[in-house]
């Protein structure tokens, strides 16, 4: 028992950890059809930044939004420079972004060195809350109320407010968009500025979980395109659903089958693309 | 037109970089090939053993029978395929004659032939995986470090009679190391009473132990991980904030509490019991000494990662001595490196079997808080281990080789 | 031009240090992987995230047989080629029903399961640790596979047969066809062509060639491990691909030779290898999108008729 109820809660703060990270990437999936090998680095260097600012401030919420913000520029500034013109060519995007990549994981090597950091979380999240028998460590919870909070949020702009109706119709068909004087340039930057900025806030909050170190970039770059394949780009309902379903199968895949551990999540990936190439939820 | 104009600048280019070399240079410097994980997980493991191996050549001012010695320095990544890669360059590219270091166990298995291959020299003063010094002996290895299960199976009879343990539960990094040091423990502890009701296997690299942690059984007396680099910062905390901390007391490989994971650690690693072949808390002259001016000059106490390629270096350098610098005499350099013998190591003394490797103390430690500060304090040694432990060699080499399924988990 | 390029690659050996050589016969290897994917990437315009699975599954083979069934050549070929073949015909199935971006997942997840199992498939693969003390064939030739010289001529002889074979095909009907679904699918399928089973028998044969290319790899490295099928690596092969020219095979295999020496020779410099690939990777599309083989090409094609004309033009004649 105690068994099915920690990993079905490891699964859950797993998969909002995902949420963040893949959100924005099928936000950005969806309405771009780009695809960004650099999304893993927007994540890495999210918690570099953020390790940076505790470390000279002391303050985790200053670290968080200074991570996120910094990252978004530093993503705004590629796809102003680079994608935006590689609109329709997958291989260039794949090959560019991939450069980005190794420029940034080199970049990071040189200015934080090669050890593995814990960003200091401060101790009012540490430890667990015991109910019984079954123990919750307080960070996970603490990664479940900020991803709720952002999906919350995310919700919120998208389905109630003008901008978000933009955004969406953008997503569904640019082209229309277009036609109907919605300024699609300036709000496929801010799409991709959202993703930035997601991605790099999961990685301050994974990092005060997992830790930052060199190569976290590329572990988790798969992860959060299984998360955007299952769920389908551009539904925030799809990475909702498809980072819940990814969290728990890989958590439930290890304990269960460990020796097929990524098999139990990227055949279901490959399954589920099989039948609906688009996604559980995407629209063509 | 324009084909041949690129292809012709191609050849040449070719061409210019490839003036035949002409074999092994004669004299001047001895060029040392290190291969160290500077980046990637084992990143604080590779600063250990560099910063160690540089130590010793700087007190003796890089010259080693009267030659100046040049120390070449190539990342690992604690990757096996990188290592490979690493190894081709420094033989053929560097034309070292000697290579030391390499970190994982799976990288000691992946370089082995290639060693045997290129007839060079290497000193393995990390690299544990057991069957490199007995049941696939790599000729040009002289391995001066330890084999994974040689403190696990004094440590096993340890946990057993001393601790009192019956049942206990392992989690493990699943790869050669792992495996050889639950190998290790499993078989003493059995013999002498104990049984290992549970074997987890995360794999190499986990940062998130949550799926491990939820599984292991709840009414075991104590847990035995093995943990390796950028994982032993992060288990013992998950560790304790699981809840399992209070109930199962956690002992281990020595990798787990290292010295060099120590200081990241906190009140989470109090208590902890682990066999290796050094604590920074040796209390012996030379060991002292040792401590001393590894924290003066790196701000840290040394690891056994640190003391093990520090004693690499002066290993070289005994052996050199004997062969009066002459190291490009392959087969000679070879014979003297496995004659070496050192009383006086930080670690104790230490001489090789006649397997090659080193038979030397184990010492059972335990996390305690000293001045504000976690050490390994010493509880317990056991003098003079070899690999085989209480077994005679032709005996144990007659069983398998330990690893996920041996031996078997009758108890599981 | 070509001619001379064979001919150097023919009988420079002895006279080259053994690390270059070593460094060549990777090369050579290489190119057979990037080749191969030539097929599906330059010629069926369909671009593969997932390409090194197939070359693992060769490499895996090799290093499988022969060390724990001590399997020869002529065993571990022929299996490693036909389960890279039979891998590649049921995962063209669920790829091919999708393109562009989606074909683009699809692979990235397909080759993400192979490369899963090669990591935890423990019994079967030796996850982690890789499987090493890999022979050299046995050929029965008076000179031993097991040093450089001959076995890079070893290597030359594949890349040879692979290259002529591939030639072959993408100048026949079938290739030409190929060319055509890049253009313009639809345009094939009013023409009365089959589009998709054209597009699978491309993806087979492509995975074919790349499984090849990875049992002599591993006999070449002694040592397969999941590094060679990861994601990393598929996505550098698309760079060779790139940066050589897709479409015209040849750009393909000298991108794989640049990549690997650049690789290679690089970090024996400088440690910042990594930042200059990424620089690579993203300068080969800013400035060369068509890649070198393709841009010489078109070199000639436009730039110099009008020079030769103009020229023409001023001295007259």
């Amino acid at each position: 028992m105690e068994f099915w109820v920690s990993q079905t809660f490891n699964g859950i703060s797993y998969g909002a950890l995902l949420f963040l990270l893949a959100g924005g990437l099928s936000l950005i999936f969806g309405m771009m059809r780009i695809v960004n090998m650099t999304h893993g680095s927007y994540y890495l260097l999210g918690g570099y930044v953020a390790l940076t600012v505790i470390w000279r401030t002391g303050s985790f919420v200053l670290a968080i939004f200074a991570g996120a913000l910094a990252i978004t520029l530093i993503g705004v500034c590629e796809w102003n420079a680079f994608l935006k013109r590689l609109s329709g060519q997958e291989l260039g995007q794949v090959l560019t972004t991939m450069g980005f990549a190794l420029i940034f994981q080199d970049l990071a090597l040189i200015i934080w060195g090669g050890d593995p950091y814990t960003i200091p979380v401060p101790s009012v999240l540490s430890g667990a809350y015991q109910i019984g028998d079954f123990y919750f460590p307080i960070y996970r919870i603490f990664i479940i109320a900020v991803a709720a909070a952002v999906a919350l949020v995310l919700w919120l702009v998208l389905e109630q407010t003008r901008v978000g109706a933009m955004m969406r119709a953008t997503v569904d068909d640019p082209e229309m968009a277009r036609g109907v004087g919605i300024n699609v340039h300036g709000i496929s930057m801010a799409v991709f500025a959202l993703g930035a900025f997601l991605a790099a806030v999961a990685g301050v909050v994974a990092g005060g979980f997992v830790g930052v170190y060199p190569g976290a970039d590329f572990e988790i770059l798969p992860y959060a395109f299984v998360v955007v394949i299952v769920g389908g780009m551009g539904s925030l309902k799809g990475a909702l659903v498809g980072s819940m379903l990814v969290g728990l199968l890989d958590n439930f895949g290890k304990a269960l089958f460990p020796e097929l551990s990524y098999f139990t999540l990227f055949a279901p990936m490959a399954a589920i693309l099989a039948v609906r190439p688009t996604g559980l939820y995407g629209r063509a | 037109m324009n084909k041949k104009l690129i292809v012709s600048i191609l050849a040449v280019v070719t061409l210019i970089l490839t003036a035949p070399k002409l074999g092994w240079p004669q004299k001047g410097p001895i060029k040392i090939g290190f291969l160290a994980p500077v980046t990637g997980g084992g990143a604080a493991v590779g600063k250990d053993m560099t910063n160690a191996f540089s130590m010793y050549l700087e007190e003796i001012g890089y010259q080693i029978g009267g030659r100046k010695v040049e120390v070449i320095i190539e990342d690992t990544q604690g990757d096996p395929a990188q290592a490979l890669t690493k190894l081709r360059k420094l033989v053929e590219s560097d034309k070292v004659q000697v290579v030391a270091g390499a970190f994982l166990a799976s990288e000691g298995y992946a370089l082995a032939p290639k060693i045997d291959e290129y007839r060079v020299p290497t000193l393995f003063p990390v690299v544990s995986a057991d069957d490199l010094t007995q049941r696939k002996p790599v000729k040009w290895l002289v391995r001066t470090g330890w084999s994974s299960s040689q403190p696990n199976q004094p440590f096993g009879e340890y946990a057993a009679k001393t601790l009192g343990y019956k049942r206990a539960v392992t989690v493990a990094m699943d790869y050669a190391f792992g495996w050889e040091q639950v190998g290790g423990f499993q078989r003493t502890f059995e013999e002498a009473g104990g049984q290992l009701v549970q074997k987890l296997w995360p794999p190499l690299g986990t940062t998130d132990f949550g799926p491990f942690l939820a599984q292991i059984k709840r009414d075991a007396d104590a847990v035995f991980a093995v943990m390796v680099a950028a994982s032993a910062l992060r288990f013992p905390k998950q560790y304790q904030d699981a809840g399992l901390k209070a109930r199962l007391p956690l002992i281990g490989g020595g990798t787990t509490f290292d010295e060099f994971v120590l200081p990241s650690l906190g009140d989470e690693a109090i208590g902890a019991v682990t066999p290796l072949i050094y604590s920074a808390a040796i209390d012996t002259p030379v060991n002292r000494r040792f401590v001393k001016e590894y924290r003066t000059k790196h701000g840290k106490v040394p690891s056994y990662y640190s003391e093990t390629c520090y004693t690499a270096a002066r290993w070289i350098n005994e052996a050199a001595k004997a062969v009066g610098g002459n190291v490009e005499d392959r087969d000679k350099f070879l014979a003297a490196l496995r004659k070496v013998e050192i009383p006086d190591a930080p670690r104790g003394a230490i001489k090789l079997d006649a397997h090659g490797n080193p038979i030397q103390n184990i010492y059972v430690r335990k996390v305690e808080k000293k001045d504000g500060e976690l050490w390994n304090t010493v509880t317990h040694t056991f003098p003079s281990v070899s690999q085989f432990w209480k077994y005679k060699p032709e005996e144990f080499l007659k069983q398998p080789v330990y690893d996920r399924n041996y031996p078997p988990c009758k108890y599981c | 031009m070509v001619a001379i390029v064979f001919l150097l690659l023919l009988i420079s050996p002895p006279f080259l240090s053994s690390f270059l050589l070593t460094l060549l016969t990777q090369a050579l290897i290489y190119a057979i992987l990037a080749m191969s994917l030539d097929i599906i990437l330059g010629y069926t315009g369909l671009a593969s995230l997932g390409h090194a699975a197939y070359f693992g599954l060769g490499a895996y083979s090799v290093g499988i047989l022969a060390t724990r069934h001590g399997a020869g050549f002529w065993i571990t070929l022929p299996v490693g080629v036909l389960l890279a073949v039979t891998v590649a015909a049921i995962f063209g199935l669920v790829a091919l029903r999708a393109t562009g971006v989606y074909f683009l997942m699809i692979t990235l997840a397909l080759g993400m399961v192979v490369w899963g199992l090669a990591h935890r498939w423990v019994t079967m693969t030796q996850g982690d640790n890789g499987i090493s003390a890999i022979p050299r064939p046995d050929l029965g030739l008076p000179w031993s596979l097991a040093h450089s010289i001959p076995f890079y001529y070893f290597a030359l002889a594949g890349f040879l047969i692979s290259f002529s074979i591939l030639r072959v095909i993408v100048r026949s009907p079938f290739g030409r066809s190929l060319v055509g679904i890049r253009e313009s699918e639809s345009r094939m399928r009013t023409l009365g062509y089959h589009v998709w089973l054209h597009k699978y028998i491309g993806f087979v044969i492509a995975g074919g060639f790349a499984g090849f290319g990875g049992v002599l790899w591993a006999y070449y490295n002694g040592f397969v491990s999941p590094v060679d099928l990861q994601l990393a690596t598929s996505v550098e092969v698309l760079l060779m691909v790139a940066l050589g020219g897709r479409g015209t095979l040849l750009g393909p295999a000298l991108g794989a030779g640049i990549i690997i020496m650049l690789k290679n020779l690089v970090s024996v410099y400088t440690h910042r290898w990594l930042l200059i690939l990424g620089v690579v990777y993203i300068a080969t599309i800013v400035y060369a999108p068509e890649g070198i083989v393709g841009a010489m090409r078109q070199w000639r094609r436009r730039v110099r008729p009008a020079l030769v004309r103009s020229l023409e033009d001023q001295f007259g004649g």
